[in-house]
């Protein structure tokens, strides 16, 4: 029973995984590749050789042009191997294959964990509230606080922090969530008190790390708003289609599942 | 209200065992591809550089 839903997560996380990597390429990639073409012309304007500088300034300037974006770059930190841009773009999807086989098998366990005890007493019904729930605390909370950024922009510097508080926000918006659940169950007076007492119980936490943690603002002066906001929006929906794709697969699926043997009686053999 | 025509849950005995075992290795997977910068790979900046667009994509801090 669990293998069978930790089996089913994996695959349904891959392919959920390969269609926003599909969304991504399509939607996200020009952006990146604009940003990227943004970042090297701000290397190449500027005028001290970064390799020799050991300057503030400069140095900051090597580590964003120079980590990164492999050919125009040049200034490779050692072992730092350089990855060509068509690599990139291959590792796209491999990237966001692997992420949605790691959050499908992890969103299968806590789906099994939940079935009979909380939500929805249907599979389907279940996965789709999950999933809508998961998008909601484990992205939307994150975004809304440390929106995604195309590169150039962000401090190479500062990325164990930011980070670090990115995984805050995660932490907050599960916790969140765990609150509201918790709330919902204790009031008994009716299902709107429920509902509104449990949105509270969410929000309360969320608004009160969205206050209390730093603010993150590293976009470089002169950034185009419009590439900013069409990255960011690119970004967004990626994980939109991701959980989605990944909601509907895992709801359907385990309906089908669930409803074959109501549907034919006699399991078939063979 | 709890139990009638809920699905049987799944025993947390049975559950243990995967939540003490597939949870850690699935959330290294999900490190590696999101956040690893060399710290646990031990690759450098390579891992970086390949999950380099679907970091940005999916999200999470970059660089």
């Amino acid at each position: 029973m669990v293998r069978t839903l930790v089996v089913r997560g994996l695959l349904i996380g891959l392919l959920a995984g390969f269609v926003a990597g599909t969304f991504a390429f399509v939607f996200g990639e020009p952006r990146v590749d604009a940003a990227i073409a943004l970042e090297e012309a701000a290397a190449a304007a500027e005028p001290e050789p970064a390799s020799a500088s050991a300057g503030e300034a400069g140095h900051d300037h090597a580590e964003a042009a120079g980590h990164d974006h492999g050919e125009a770059a040049g200034h490779d930190h050692g072992e730092g191997a350089a990855v060509s841009r068509p690599v990139q773009k291959a590792g796209l999807f491999l990237a966001t294959g692997l992420y949605g086989l790691a959050v499908g098998g992890v969103f299968a366990l806590v789906f099994a964990g939940l079935r009979g005890r909380f939500g929805p007493r249907d599979d389907g019904a279940l996965a789709l509230a999950s999933a809508a729930t998961a998008f909601v605390a484990v992205i939307l909370i994150p975004f809304l606080k440390y929106p995604a950024n195309p590169p150039a922009v962000g401090d190479p510097e500062t990325i164990n922090s930011r980070t670090a508080l990115y995984v805050v926000m995660i932490i907050v918006g599960l916790a969140a969530v765990a609150v509201a659940v918790a709330t919902a169950r204790r009031v008994t007076a009716g299902p709107w008190q429920r509902r509104v007492a449990a949105g509270v119980a969410f929000l309360v936490p969320v608004v009160a790390a969205w206050l209390l943690l730093p603010a993150v603002d590293e976009v470089p002066e002169g950034f185009p708003a419009s590439l900013l906001w069409n990255f960011r929006l690119a970004s967004l929906g990626t994980q939109l289609v991701f959980w989605t794709a990944f909601g509907v697969l895992f709801g359907w699926v385990s309906d089908r599942v669930a409803g074959r043997p109501a549907l034919s009686p006699a399991p078939s053999g063979g | 209200m709890s139990d009638i025509s809920a699905p049987s849950a799944i025993p947390l005995p049975r559950l243990r065992p995967w939540l003490l075992l597939a949870v850690p290795v699935l959330l290294l997977v999900a490190y590696l591809v999101l956040m690893d910068n060399g710290a646990v790979s031990q690759t450098g900046t390579f891992l970086h550089e390949l999950m380099h667009d679907g970091r940005h994509l999916l999200g999470v801090p970059c660089h």
